[in-house]
């Protein structure tokens, strides 16, 4: 029974968690002249309500599960990298420029993605020598690294990769080098399987391999696992360069995949905040890769079901990273249920 | 050279060190008290939008008054979080961060402009003109302030306090210190400043908000204060150097002939590099509480 209730417990925190976001959303909405009622509704009939909205949830988590992994495995070795955001633009940035070379369609895309992998990585490089060898905390090194990375894509997409017909995004991802369709008319690709399958990998790795566990350990009680011979510096090197790989692949993924232009726009319009609504989903999903991704499809959904509800109840789609933060905020609390027994039990003394 | 330029440099410097000294300075009370607060790059974002509300309601120096209101609102729900349900200050922080952005594009988008709005100039806080250039009133405010929370800190039996909760809670506790009470209220003093700094970008030296106002000052503030060890006038050394640095990039950016040899893309990198600059440099040599981050739980 207590086993059962442990495994329920985190599931029945972020259930809660969701309620109180939205709750935290429909105050939101209602302060600002909206009726959230049929906003909401609106909201989650275009998301979940139909098979339409349901490619477009999974379309949309695509790229959340990569940036969510990228954070819950350096939150499950004791790390808060923040910086995935960075190296999603990074390996935005490198999918777009491999689709310049002439390849054959099989080759194509999976170099791509290799590419945007190790973009990511490189980009994670810095901060996490920083971190080993002189301890700047990640959350500081990782954050300046994502503006100089927004300010490096600003210039790579303005100058470099710029398409010669259309000033306004670089040039789309060349046709061999594209993530095929899953399902024809929505955005949804393969895409999808990918990330997937690097939710599958990452939770074998954490808690079937032998440095999986080493990893965890180091995070659950840096002391002991430095004691039982883990090394922190080690440790370090070798989450940053996951959570970069997988941060490239978020990248990569949205421009290899998204019809119809398979590009990036000037200002990074189409892969902004990718990064930082990761963090939410990691939350979201209990930094469990296989948490992640219903939670991934969840937060997606929203995505999709806002930008249907701000045509037709006129509500700005924002409104759903909003939503995130009251969910976040509300899952910082390591008690939130027993807080909420607590509360009850208050109100029934008095 | 030409004194016009060393001007502006020296005016845009002043302006830039404002809103980082004030945020870094508030951060110091807070974590002088133990309480770690990544969300202060949001609640800049947050009051620099509410700041901008409270202008066009009641006059600029109500919209820094809202600004200062919104910082020690979100102050409270962050210390209320950690101090007392012994939260996760970093997933806090971020849950506050996340939720600006949201709120803040939502807020913009109602007021009819995607991403973008210009405060009108005249809730705009008027500058004091000098010979040499118009400066913020806000200048003088965070240049004093630093050494009036040095007094607090480090002379008060307040401040005492303070530091004896982000030190020993323990010992605190059974001194007869009301331990979360102190966090919370720290807390709250800090985040009240960085709505302050918020309102003053908007309202007073920028004129406008955008989505990325707070631009990473923020974290900024928080390099500060790691390089001030939570001293709080190094902690306004340390905002006059990233504020020089900033001007620096905006400055470089104004000369005739730089824009067509380096991108300003490039140029515009200067503040962040500085700050991991100056950040790997320091660190080790600062002492920090030793209960910084850690809730406090009774035995």
């Amino acid at each position: 029974m207590r086993r059962l209730w442990l495994g329920i417990r985190p599931l029945a925190e972020s259930l809660l968690a969701g309620v109180i976001g939205l709750g935290g959303g429909a105050l939101i909405m209602w302060a600002w002249g909206y009726n959230p009622w049929p906003a909401y509704r609106v909201l989650f009939q275009e998301s979940f309500g139909n098979a339409y909205g349901l490619a477009s949830a999974l379309a949309n988590a695509t790229p959340l599960i990569l940036t969510a992994l990228a954070f819950a495995i350096g939150a499950r070795a004791g790390l808060f990298i923040i910086g995935a955001e960075g190296m999603m633009y990074m390996g935005a940035m490198a999918a777009v420029a491999t689709s310049l070379l002439r390849l054959p369609s099989g080759l194509h895309p999976l170099l791509s993605l290799v590419l945007a992998a190790l973009a990511g990585i490189l980009w994670g490089l810095v901060p996490a020598l920083l971190r080993a060898l002189r301890g700047v905390h990640e959350v500081i090194s990782t954050i300046m690294f994502n503006w100089l990375s927004h300010f490096l894509a600003f210039y790579l997409v303005a100058n470099v990769l710029v398409d010669p017909v259309r000033a306004e995004k670089t040039v789309s991802v060349a046709r061999t080098a594209r993530l095929p369709l899953l399902v024809r008319g929505t955005d949804l690709s393969l895409g999808i399987v990918v990330a997937a399958g690097c939710a599958l990998l990452a939770y074998l790795w954490l808690w079937h391999t032998v440095s999986g566990y080493e990893v965890r350990a180091a995070g659950a009680n840096p002391e002991a696992a430095r004691y039982a011979g883990v090394s922190p510096r080690t440790t370090v090197l070798l989450v940053f360069a996951l959570a970069g790989a997988f941060g490239g692949l978020a990248g990569a993924v949205e421009t290899m995949g998204r019809p119809p232009t398979y590009a990036v726009y000037s200002g990074l319009t189409n892969i902004a905040g990718f990064g930082f609504d990761g963090i939410g989903v990691a939350m979201i999903g209990r930094n469990h890769p296989l948490g992640i991704i219903p939670a991934a499809v969840f937060y997606g959904g929203l995505q999709a079901g806002a930008r249907l509800m701000q045509m037709w109840a006129k509500v700005p789609f924002e409104m759903v990273r909003a939503v995130q933060g009251v969910i976040v905020l509300a899952l910082a609390l390591p008690e939130l249920l027993r807080i909420f027994r607590r509360l009850r039990r208050a109100r029934r003394t008095s | 050279m030409n004194w016009a330029y060393f001007w502006s440099l020296l005016s845009i410097s002043l302006h830039a060190m404002v809103p980082i000294t004030l945020t870094a300075v508030g951060e110091v009370i807070g974590e002088s008290a133990g309480l770690f607060n990544i969300g202060l790059e949001g609640i800049l974002l947050l009051s620099a939008f509410t700041g901008t509300l409270g202008a066009r309601a009641g006059g600029p120096l109500f919209g820094l008054f809202v600004g200062l209101i919104t910082g020690l609102g979100v102050g409270f729900v962050f210390g209320l979080i950690c101090a007392y349900w012994k939260g996760n200050q970093l997933i806090a922080g971020v849950g506050i961060n996340l939720f600006a952005l949201g709120f803040v594009a939502f807020g913009l988008q109602v007021l009819g402009s995607p991403g973008f709005y210009t405060v009108p100039r005249a809730v705009q806080l008027p500058p004091i003109r000098t010979p040499v250039g118009a400066f913020s009133p806000l200048i003088p405010v965070a240049l004093v302030l630093p050494f009036f929370v040095h007094g607090l800190l480090g002379h008060t039996r307040v401040g005492l306090r303070i530091k004896a909760v982000g030190e020993n809670p323990e010992a605190a506790d059974v001194a007869g210190v009301p331990v979360e009470l102190v966090q919370l209220l720290s807390t709250m003093a800090g985040a009240a400043l960085a709505g302050l700094a918020g309102a003053y970008m908007s309202v007073s030296w920028l004129g406008s908000v955008t989505k990325e106002i707070s631009a990473g000052r923020g974290f900024i503030a928080l390099a500060t204060v790691v390089f001030s060890g939570l001293r709080p006038l190094l902690a306004l050394a340390g905002g006059l150097l990233f504020g020089f640095f900033e001007s620096l990039a905006t400055w470089i950016q104004s000369l005739p002939g730089v824009k067509e040899v380096v991108p300003w893309q490039f140029i515009a990198m200067i503040p962040y590099v500085a700050t991991l600059l100056v950040v790997t440099g320091l660190i080790g040599r600062v002492r920090f509480p030793k209960a910084l981050g850690v809730p406090y739980r009774r035995e």
